[in-house]
């Protein structure tokens, strides 16, 4: 039996931050400037204080004790989820509500509290990274779903709420029906699941699977739950067949809007993604050969590994593919997007042994790169709109050569330009895939770096090589510094953090410590 | 060690402070900060003890930098990668100070670019870990990217672009390739190493030949685009003729030769059988590459995409020397490097200053220039000279070895390196260097002397009157060289002098480091003989078995 008030103890970081999106709704209401030009910093503080909050109440017995599968794998990350927050929160402030608060600020309207958004906004931002970390620990497949929709409920509504323009509109529309969608696809494979084991808990239903896996092999119950789960759980990380939203829901929604959804929802997916697998186990499956004869398979049973390379290749494939053939920043970056997602299924794929540590750490990078891309993003606009497209950006070096800088940074760091910080991940998952016998999605994988080079040239040829043209003399930096100071931050975490490497690896391969597999399950059984 | 790392470490520092300094002072601090790494990297030549042993001096360190692989920071050189080095060294000075006038806007991100671009390339001849090779390898791009796209000529982007894409995607293949091997190593050692040595000591004798057979292939194909050879080459003449002078200039002496130092360095040490194995095929592109490139050379009108496309065909040259996989040849090839470096960069050099003075580089239009700058023409020669391989200038020596290298490359040789190739590929090879005489020969004749041909004066007035801001202040007819442009073209005039004159120090140093690389040679080629002896064999004998049945 579970020690209820260990759970509830292990769950600070969640309760911080859920306390403080509670504040910053009241706090965006307030009659005051002062009070309400505090949300973003009330936001970044509870994030600070959730970080220290993890690393006071998870200790090792209380982790002994909360019997997750993965056990250690919310300590990286949630202090991961927390630490882009920051960043998110950065390349969001100051520009929910700006209009309305210039207006007000000069005396042309008055302060309405049905017309200001910003206290919903953050309450809602930090209710999705809040979800986020729930599911970094789920120790059941209800927890799990729970967590999975407290991800998505507040960015459908982050998607509308903060602009009122059509396009963002129609952005949330079609982001809230395939989001149901999916959703009702992952809860189908979740029903398999329980039809094929008999409980929710993750624990026993490892064992019950393990022990499956050792008689006839895993039921097809089974392997369709977790097959309806994975395609389920592609729409949040933007991976094929799930993709489509991705493009126009990033195009139609506020930049900020576009940065956080790049992020949160992904990392909620691929820990969603592990724990299910998790109970399936990368190990101690077979296939069963012409003559009915069962062969020792290595990796995760080999209708699952089908669906997941096939997915795997088609979305960096298709991902790479589709942002050369953008014209607007924000679609190529949610091509970008679905192509990285497409990579960090490569180190799902290989599993415990260094795969999801890679993977961990390559969101670690992409966390990174996606503060800093849309941090400079973010601080430009043009005749008060964003900035959307390459030839917007053209001249920026002359006009702002810090942002220019800031953003060939990152540019060069997605495509992987050793040494940044964005190819030594890279390169790290890539030497996974070798040693997990993955050689060919390797090879898929740096074909694609190839392929993915050519638009994020794009970038800096736009913001470093092109001249200014008419489009690009109006642009101009916003007067508000937050996207700026998180551009400025991730960008010289791109050029520091590759000194740290050595110690990331390390730290993001904790996550799987304490995690057995089903393989090593049933033989640890047997010798009982 | 030290002053490896004060070499590589000043341009940076120095790019570091061109970025915040005045933008007039920009190009003093390059040229002081290209000198001082010259300086720094000359010291130790100096100081080199290992020039006649073919050992690597000084030892690696194993300043750990990335724990869980063992990924270190060691660099040394050998004789062969420290010549490089010298060579990028010595020719950054000259790219820099060869600027001086050129590049008029943004100058502090031009010189910026240029000295990040030469701490890369010291960086990749100065590695001994692979993965460290790699960093300097590919970040080359970025700074060489940034020099074409902004200071080029009309198709400076498309050519940017090209550049970088196929070149990164060919070291794609060869990151790829040096993962596997690094992790074969651990598989079968249970140890971390990106040693140079240990990889392509454990490579070579533990790998499986049919491993080994697609190792090399990969690296042959991520090395080959750099080099470039003869189907993935097709980058690099428009590069060249986009980029700016110095981009040229560093482009041709060295970053190609980054392509060849990879070859020479990773694929043939590392994967013997597979080097054997693929001998004949790349002789045969190289081949392809020596008559090709030539023939096109024959009928361009620019000067410029003219000796762009004969470095296709020189390295063609160059590469035939190493695949004759006998000591005569790879000497010869690695000389090849340093002197195609040395001539060709000169004569972009050349053809950057007479271009700085007329905005024409089309020999229909532009000609006869002796008679308006006797020096620029006397150089011109020189170094055409050079290029095609007279005897007694540097061109010849390293060209001669890689062929005679070629011709004795066959299975019989007496030499103790038997060899794949033999003489028809050196005859057709040699008539590479005919045509090669036959159209640097035509670029004299009608760039250098003829009928004086030049733009017709409206069109160059204005050129002159837009270029005479940013110039040596001259009027509308151009003069001859400056001092400061004098000053460029002697050092490297001087050197290819004394490696015509007297290359055994070199040939000597090289000799070492060369039978080191080459010692698995003769049995992997031994067996491959084998093999192929006995597939015709098999060929034959099954007619016979059909005929009985």
């Amino acid at each position: 039996m579970v020690d209820m008030s260990q759970t509830v103890a292990m769950l600070a970081p969640e309760i911080v931050l859920f306390v403080a999106s509670m504040l910053v709704a009241v706090l965006g209401l307030s009659r005051s400037t002062g009070v309400r030009s505090l949300v973003p910093w009330v936001c970044v503080a509870a994030l600070v204080g959730s970080i220290f909050a993890l690393d006071a109440v998870w200790t090792p017995e209380r982790i002994q004790g909360a019997r997750l599968l993965f056990p250690m794998m919310g300590k990286y990350g949630k202090a991961l989820i927390a630490l882009i927050g920051i960043g998110l929160v950065a390349v969001s402030a100051g520009s929910i509500d700006r209009r309305y608060e210039e207006a007000v600020s000069r005396g042309r309207a008055s302060f309405d509290a049905l017309r200001v958004v910003r206290g919903e906004y953050y309450a809602f931002l930090l209710l999705s990274l809040t979800g986020a970390m729930l599911v970094m620990s789920a120790p059941d497949l209800i927890w799990l779903f729970l967590g999975l929709e407290l991800v998505s409920l507040p960015t459908y509504i982050m998607v509308a709420v903060a602009r009122t323009g059509r396009r963002s509109m129609e952005a949330a529309m079609k982001y809230f029906f395939l989001g149901a969608l999916a959703t009702a696809v992952t809860l189908y494979g979740f029903a398999m699941l329980y039809g094929a084991t008999g409980t929710m808990q993750l624990v026993p239903m490892r064992d019950a699977l393990a022990e499956q896996a050792a008689g006839a092999g895993l039921s097809t119950t089974a392997l369709l739950g977790t097959i309806l789960t994975v395609l389920g759980l592609c729409f949040k990380l933007a991976a094929v067949p799930m993709h489509f939203y991705a493009p126009d829901v990033y195009e139609g929604a506020p930049l900020p809007v576009t940065a956080f959804l790049s992020f949160t929802p992904k990392i909620a997916g691929f820990s969603a993604l592990i724990t299910v697998l998790g109970a399936v186990g990368w190990s101690g499956h077979a296939m069963v050969d012409h003559d009915g004869v069962r062969i020792a398979y290595e990796g995760l049973p080999q209708p699952i590994t089908a669906v997941l390379w096939m997915v795997a290749v088609l979305t960096m494939i298709l991902g790479n593919i589709g942002g050369i053939l953008q014209t607007s920043l924000k679609r190529t970056l949610a091509y970008s997007s679905i192509a990285n997602s497409g990579y960090m299924l490569v180190g799902v794929i290989v599993g415990p042994k260094g795969g999801i540590g890679a993977m961990y750490l390559f969101m670690l990078g992409y966390g990174v790169m996606t503060v800093a891309t849309f941090g400079v993003l973010a601080a430009l606009e043009r005749k008060g709109e964003e900035v959307d497209s390459f030839e917007s950006l053209a001249g920026l070096r002359a006009s702002h050569p810090g942002l220019a800088f800031l953003l060939t940074l990152s540019a060069l760091s997605l495509l992987g330009v050793p040494p940044l910080f964005g190819a030594l991940v890279k390169i790290v998952l890539v030497f996974v895939a070798f040693e997990g016998g993955q050689a060919s999605l390797a090879a898929v994988l740096l074909l694609n770096t190839a392929i993915g080079a050519v638009y994020y040239l794009r970038f800096v040829g736009a913001a470093v090589v092109n001249p200014t043209n008419a489009k690009s003399q109006e642009v101009v930096a916003v007067p508000h510094w937050w996207p700026k100071a998180a551009a400025v931050v991730a960008g010289l975490g791109l050029i520091v953090l590759p000194a740290f490497l050595s110690r990331l690896v390390d730290a993001s391969a904790t996550t799987v410590d304490g995690y057995v597999d089903l393989g090593e399950a049933v033989a640890s059984d047997a010798r009982r | 060690m030290n002053l490896i790392w004060a070499s590589i470490l000043i341009p940076v520092a120095t790019a570091a402070v061109i970025a915040v300094a005045n933008a007039r002072a920009a190009r003093s601090l390059a040229a002081v900060g290209s000198l001082a790494s010259l300086g720094a990297l000359a010291v130790f030549a100096w100081q080199f003890p290992a020039w006649s042993t073919g050992s690597v001096h000084p030892e690696p360190c194993g300043c750990v930098w990335l724990g869980s692989i063992n990924a270190t920071l060691g660099v040394g050189f050998d004789s062969v990668s420290l010549m490089l080095a010298l060579l990028e060294a010595f020719l950054i000075p000259i790219c820099v100070i060869g600027s001086w006038t050129a590049i008029s806007d943004r100058q502090r991100e031009y010189y910026g670019w240029f000295m990040l671009l030469h701490a890369s390339i010291l960086l990749a001849f100065a590695a001994r870990d692979v993965l460290l090779f790699y960093v300097g390898y590919e970040f080359t791009l970025v700074p060489l990217l940034f020099i074409i796209a902004i200071w080029g000529g009309p198709e400076r982007r498309q050519a940017a672009h090209k550049l970088f894409l196929y070149t990164f995607l060919g070291s794609l293949f060869f990151l790829g390739s040096i993962l596997f091997v690094g992790w074969q190593h651990h598989a079968s050692t249970g140890l971390w190493s990106w040693d140079m040595g240990t990889l392509a000591t454990f490579a070579s004798t533990r790998l499986p030949a049919n491993t080994q057979f697609w190792l090399f292939a990969a690296l042959l194909a991520g090395f080959a685009v750099k080099v470039p050879l003869f189907p993935v080459h097709t980058w690099l003449p428009l590069a060249h003729n986009q980029a700016p002078t110095a981009g040229s200039v560093i482009l041709a002496g060295t970053l190609l030769k980054l392509g060849t130092y990879g070859i020479f360095r990773l694929a043939l040490p590392m994967a013997p059988e597979g080097g054997a194995a693929l001998a004949v095929v790349a002789s045969v592109l190289c081949t392809v590459a020596v008559v090709y490139a030539a023939l096109i050379c024959w009928v361009q009108t620019d000067a410029k995409k003219l000796v762009a496309y004969s470095s296709v065909s020189h390295l063609g040259i160059c590469m035939l020397g190493l695949f004759a996989l006998n000591p005569v040849g790879a000497q010869g090839s690695v000389l090849y490097m340093i002197n195609h470096g040395l001539s060709t960069g000169a004569l972009f050099l050349l053809i950057g200053m007479a271009y700085e003075r007329y905005h024409v580089k089309d020999m229909d239009q532009i000609g006869g220039l002796a008679k308006r700058m006797p020096v620029w023409g006397f150089f011109m020669v020189f170094f055409t000279m050079s290029s095609i391989g007279l005897p007694g200038l540097n061109g010849f020596v390293g060209e001669y070895l890689c062929l005679f290298g070629t011709y004795i490359a066959t299975a019989d040789a007496s030499t103790g390196y038997p060899g794949l190739l033999g003489p028809g590929f050196a005859l057709v090879a040699g008539t590479g260097l005919i045509l090669g005489a036959m159209y640097m020969l035509l670029l004299v004749g009608r760039y250098v002397f003829g009928p004086l041909r030049e733009p017709k004066d409206e069109l160059h007035g204005q050129h002159a009157h837009n270029a005479s801001h940013g110039h040596d202040g001259h009027g509308a007819v151009p003069g001859d060289l400056t001092g400061r442009e004098v000053g460029l073209l002697v050092p490297l005039a001087l050197v290819c002098l004394f490696i015509g004159v007297y290359p055994k120090p070199m040939l000597q140093a090289i000799g070492p480091v060369v039978e080191r690389t080459l010692a698995p040679y003769p049995a992997a080629v031994e067996r491959t003989l084998k093999s192929q002896s006995q597939a015709a064999e098999a060929l034959q004998a099954e007619p016979k078995e059909d005929d009985r049945g």
